[in-house]
């Protein structure tokens, strides 16, 4: 048996690097170190019961067992004769094998796009409109006293950020939260109890307290290093959080306009901003400005409601405001494991980090036409390429109706949704786990992923696929599909 | 008060079950039973006088899918609802990208009523009454 230290986990933005396997037999045994999701993925993903094992070509309807190399072949075929094919996904996947993608995309001059573009997309629209005040997330771990949660939920997507970066860290200069959080737990658990035992006894609905008031608790003031979320519904992570701050749904905007006038010592003459007393929005900004190093973690719930990227301008604008007061970054919370590399991959190859559309021979940039839900619904596509990525399951019904009535390739360890629709389907090797490559944590730190065991001998790495789908298209380009 | 509809706010989004249910594989009655699931306030529940984890029928503008009800376990929402990303909620996301690539997968009108003698819809079958074409 060897333990293999130091991995780093392929399944969220956070890459903990931490990860601790046994592995016997060119198998993993057990693991330590890691969440809930990490663990299930390390354990199961050998299950042949969602395992793709063998290319697939379609055939009269049915999907039927083939060579890599027919299935190379075919998907060359599909790519070479398309007039403006999408290729689609990247995010989980390694930077060497987004690297060989965009090649591709540019020589069958097809657009490019990956799951930002239904992710952080429009956070990235913002950041090239008014910048970013960011930092890593090591610096968060060591001297952030401050830190909110905007609309993300980090227990459930990212369920070490909390642990790892954040209050129940232990920086070189901020103490982990971690004793104190035990000890309030306890106490809510025990008024939780209390109330139960007093329904049973009057025999009628008590209310539990709820752990935040709407007034920030008196011991706040005290906490050396603060907790604060703020989300449309209580989740697990408000439930850790020194205060939560319930907002109305599609009124994140107005929230952070009125906390930037606050904290620039305007006055706001209404009584509650989305939901939100005034009273307590001055408190919250005092307790911005008062910290000596507060940051931002953003999640999706602002960039898929209403307003999109204006809520990250929004954000950006108040972290900047702040600055003039006290040290603040902003940092969105990036999901898939290198969905950061696969915008730092395209910007640096193409100059764009997402939607880049090669079909008039260079790349262009346009999010809302070259961005892929886009050009699914207007049906402009008539075929796809999608690696490591689930658009079936994940895009609008009217987005996938288009995606699934032209040619698809879907290249994937597991079987999917996508994988399931698609006319061909190539299996490749698992990255971080069965191969190795590069991966850029949610702070854009790259970070080594490794080869743990190795993979079916019928699952090659994404590059290896795509560099011989590459090479099959080129070579029907100059030979003009002779063989 | 009773009624046959309740409206809602929409709201999709990741859970912690619909990520470990995801790794033991899509087609898994585990990730069924954690992502075909709609998490409603205890007073909308109520009503729609329905029993948490019987059927509801979740409506939108955009398409309507049968989902299991999950009384929301934390804090009072009322008129806002949750289901996990997966194929079930995006027959009923607001695809409109209004120009930015992004669709609203949050925050979308909705009405929910009782389906207790509907059933949930598994993948494979989803796929070909949704999609018309014969996934394997």
């Amino acid at each position: 048996m060897t333990i293999v230290k130091n991995v780093t986990c392929p399944i969220c933005g956070t890459l903990c690097d931490d990860l601790e396997l046994e592995v016997e037999e060119n198998s993993i045994v057990d693991i330590r170190n890691a969440c809930a999701i990490g663990e299930a993925k390390f354990l199961n993903f050998t299950d042949p019961k969602h395992r793709n094992l063998k290319p697939l070509v379609r055939k009269g309807g049915e999907l039927t067992e083939v060579s890599l190399d027919e299935a190379v072949e075919r998907s060359a075929q599909i790519l070479t004769h398309a007039q403006y094919p999408i290729l689609y996904g990247w995010s989980c996947t390694s930077c060497q094998a987004i690297r060989v993608g965009i090649e591709l995309a540019e020589e069958v001059g097809g657009v490019i796009d990956n799951t930002s573009t239904v992710c952080h997309g429009p956070s990235i629209l913002s950041i090239q409109s008014v910048g970013i005040p960011t930092c890593t997330l090591g610096q968060v771990r060591h001297r952030a006293d401050l830190v909110v949660y905007w609309a993300s939920d980090p227990y459930s997507a990212h369920p070490r950020h909390i642990e790892r970066y954040t209050s129940f860290s232990d920086g070189r200069f901020q103490e982990s939260e971690w004793e104190h959080y035990v000890a309030r737990l306890q106490g809510v658990l025990g008024k939780k109890r209390l109330s139960r035992a007093s329904a049973r006894v009057l025999m009628r609905e008590v209310s539990i307290p709820a752990i935040a008031g709407p007034k920030l608790p008196p011991e706040f003031e005290t906490e050396k290093r603060k907790l604060i979320v703020v989300d449309v519904r209580k989740t697990r992570s408000a439930e850790i959080a020194d205060f939560f701050i319930q907002v109305e749904p599609n009124r994140d905007f107005e929230l952070l306009q009125a906390l930037r006038l606050l904290v620039k010592d305007e006055e706001l003459e209404v009584d509650k901003v989305a939901g939100v007393p005034v009273d307590l929005l001055e408190d919250v900004a005092d307790t911005l400005i008062s910290c000596d190093f507060g940051v931002f973690f953003f999640g999706v719930g602002l960039t898929m409601s209403s307003g999109k990227h204006r809520n990250i301008d929004a954000a950006i604008a108040l972290t900047k405001d702040l600055n003039y007061r006290t040290k603040f970054a902003i940092m969105p919370m990036r999901g898939h494991f290198n969905v950061a590399g696969a915008n730092i991959v395209s910007t640096w190859q193409t100059g764009y980090p997402f939607a880049v559309d090669f079909s008039h021979g260079y790349p262009r940039y346009n999010p809302g036409e070259t961005s892929v839900v886009d050009i699914l619904q207007r049906g402009e596509s008539d075929a796809s390429l999608i690696i490591a990525s689930d658009p079936v399951s994940n895009f609008p019904r009217n987005a996938v109706q288009n995606l699934v009535k032209n040619p698809m390739i879907a290249i994937d360890p597991v079987v999917s949704p996508t994988t399931m629709m698609a006319d061909v389907v190539i299996p490749s090797a698992f990255v971080g786990i069965e191969v190795e490559g590069t991966a850029y944590r949610m702070d854009r730190v790259p970070l080594p992923m490794k080869k743990i065991v190795e993979p079916p001998k019928t699952c090659l790495p994404d590059e290896e696929i795509l560099r011989r789908i590459l090479s099959q298209v080129r070579r029907i380009r100059q030979t003009g599909g002779k063989a | 008060m009773i009624m046959s509809k309740v409206k809602v706010i929409l709201l999709t989004g990741r859970t912690i079950d619909q990520g470990v249910s995801k790794e033991h594989g899509k087609l898994s009655k585990e990730y069924q039973e954690k992502v075909a699931i709609c998490e409603v306030d205890s007073s909308d529940l109520k009503n729609l006088t329905v029993i948490k984890g019987l059927n509801i029928k979740v409506i939108t503008r955009f398409g309507s899918v049968v989902v299991k009800a999950v009384e929301s376990s934390r804090g009072s929402h009322p008129g806002i609802a949750y289901m996990p990303y997966g194929l079930w909620a995006n027959i009923v996301v607001d695809p409109h990208t209004h120009g930015t690539g992004m669709p609203s997968f949050k925050g979308i009108s909705a009405e929910l009523e009782a389906a207790p003698s509907e059933n949930v819809t598994p993948i494979p079958l989803l796929l070909e009454e949704t999609f018309r074409k014969k996934p394997q």
